[in-house]
């Protein structure tokens, strides 16, 4: 069975806020969901599936269905970090095809900003996790876990600190168009390398940004989408995968995006050649980086020469990516960039990207999701969406 | 030299993993292996996360081993170096690199084992350069 043409993504919304002092975490589910079924013409009532993932409040899907009046037939809160949205999407497409539900709601939001959280510095203990002992006390943190990753490929591939950096200032050039992007400013390779080292060879400027807000997305069945009024963003093919330390044979220098990847490929029947815009998950630049070299946009240890020069600048470059600013620029909330991922491939597929960074006739449209740490354990998510 | 200020948080063994720290507090490191398929592993599990076998045991560690990646942090009060070390058995673990210029740590270097008190836990195993 496949989920290839068998959904539509009918509703996005990109909450605006990226500092919420003033609202509560399933205030801001909500009000997301309110969006982004606004934006596909449907209402609550019209839900009947309910996909959510670790940042949802309380029991997760049990309170927010609660807090949100849903009535529901199919719940799924399938937790891979930030890549949990794309997963989601597949989730939800295969829901669909397997009759069991209709309209499927999708919601991602935190205020990690107003809790003060240290997203990227503060070791993170994870409680019972089994892998704790043996890392919590060598203070592992999202950042130099993703250090590590960058610190091998810069090695075996002779990648640069320049090169990352060009993935920077092409998410900046993007971000300089859209009001809600918390970061606007453009900047240039040597504002990126001069910025301040987090972890080595990690500057702040190669750093995604902590925001607060949150989104949600609408996935429908054909029949439903056939009669809304948007623009129609067919689910061609998905894949998902985790990658972990292989019990001791640890190697950073590949992401879950190499079973992912060849996954949601196939089931879309396209190739990464015809791929018009890919929303890349940019939790810091060596993330895109590696990304890009394991779904096959270029070969791997070539990404520091392939996102070099501008070639991720939309309008100029070969492979246009996160054009409304991505999680360097733009907006990461509740540390989480899965969902804002798919939101902009779908803006570009319907042509509601902002014009100076719209891609021409935009039919075929990639978003990744990768979540938890490439240095340790994560999960990753391919989506592949067509404009009908 | 900053490294050794920072205050390490005590690992919690478990049912699972109690001899494992046990043996660290002898000044011992040790790694999981599998009777059944032969491979050894780390982090150690009961369960052999190459064949899923319940035939596992415990092995030394000769404490030698080479950098395959490492980061130093910078933005906190105490600089340090989170690593990935490869011991000669074959398996990658998470560290840190210590008692040295951490300016000066690089991929491939050769390091030996030095256990480090945690905050009132058993010593955590740690690795410095051979050659300081």
């Amino acid at each position: 069975m496949t989920i290839k043409g068998k959904a539509y993504i009918a509703g996005i919304f990109e909450h605006p806020t990226r500092k919420a002092d003033d609202k509560s975490l399933a205030q801001l589910h909500a009000e997301s969901a309110r969006g982004a079924l606004a934006d596909a013409g449907l209402t609550r009532q019209d839900v009947d599936g309910y996909f959510c993932a670790g940042d949802a409040p309380g029991l997760g899907g049990l309170s927010v269905a609660d807090y949100m009046g849903l009535k529901l037939r199919h719940i799924d809160t399938t937790e891979t970090g930030g890549s949990s949205y794309v997963i989601h999407v597949a989730h939800a497409a295969e829901a669909i095809t397997a009759g069991k539900c209709d309209v499927a709601l999708i919601t991602l939001a935190g205020r990690p900003r107003a809790e003060g959280m240290a997203t990227g510095t503060a070791p993170r203990n994870y409680g019972t996790a089994p892998d704790v002992a043996f890392e919590f006390p060598f203070g592992p943190t999202v950042v130099n876990q993703y250090a590590m990753a960058a610190m091998r490929h810069m090695h075996q591939y002779g990648t640069t600190s320049a090169q990352l950096a060009w993935i920077k200032v092409a998410a900046s050039h993007h971000a300089q168009h859209n009001p809600h992007a918390l970061l606007r400013e453009v900047v240039t390779v040597d504002d990126v390398v001069n910025s301040p080292m987090i972890s080595d060879p990690l500057h702040r400027l190669d750093c995604c940004v902590i925001t607060d807000g949150g989104g949600a997305i609408v996935v429908v069945k054909p029949e439903i989408a056939r009669r809304l009024g948007q623009p129609r963003v067919k689910v061609l093919g998905a894949g998902e995968a985790v990658k972990h330390q292989m019990g001791g044979q640890v190697d950073l220098t590949y992401t879950g995006a190499v079973w992912s990847g060849p996954a949601a490929f196939a089931e879309a029947g396209v190739t990464a050649a015809d791929i018009q815009y890919v929303s890349i998950y940019d939790s810091f630049t060596i993330t895109v980086l590696i990304t890009l070299e394991d779904l096959g946009f270029c070969a791997k240890g070539q990404g520091g020469k392939f996102v070099a020069d501008g070639n991720l600048i939309s309008g100029t470059g070969r492979l246009p990516f996160n054009t409304d600013g991505g999680g360097l620029c733009n907006n990461h909330p509740a540390n989480r960039g899965g969902l804002t991922k798919v939101v902009e491939a779908v803006r570009q597929l319907r042509g509601e990207a902002h014009p100076k960074v719209q891609v021409k006739d935009c039919r075929l449209a990639l978003a990744h999701g990768t979540g938890g740490s490439l240095g340790t354990r994560h999960g990753s998510a391919t989506l592949i969406m067509e404009r009908d | 030299m900053a490294s050794q200020e920072r205050k390490i948080p005590a690992p919690e063994p478990s049912p699972e993993t109690r001899p494992f720290w046990e043996a660290a507090t002898a000044g011992r490191l040790l790694i999981g292996t599998c009777t059944a398929c032969g491979k050894p592993h780390y982090y150690p599990r009961a369960l052999c996360p190459f064949c899923g076998s319940d035939a596992t045991e415990w092995a030394a560690a000769a404490g030698r081993g080479v950098v395959y990646s490492y980061s130093v942090m910078r933005r906190l009060p105490v600089p340090y170096a989170l690593a990935y070390v490869t011991l000669d058995e074959g398996v990658t673990m998470m560290t840190n690199i210590v008692d040295c210029d951490l300016d000066a740590i690089r991929i491939g270097q050769r390091v030996r084992l030095v256990f480090k008190p945690s905050e009132g836990g058993p010593p955590v195993p740690m690795f410095t350069p051979e050659t300081s």
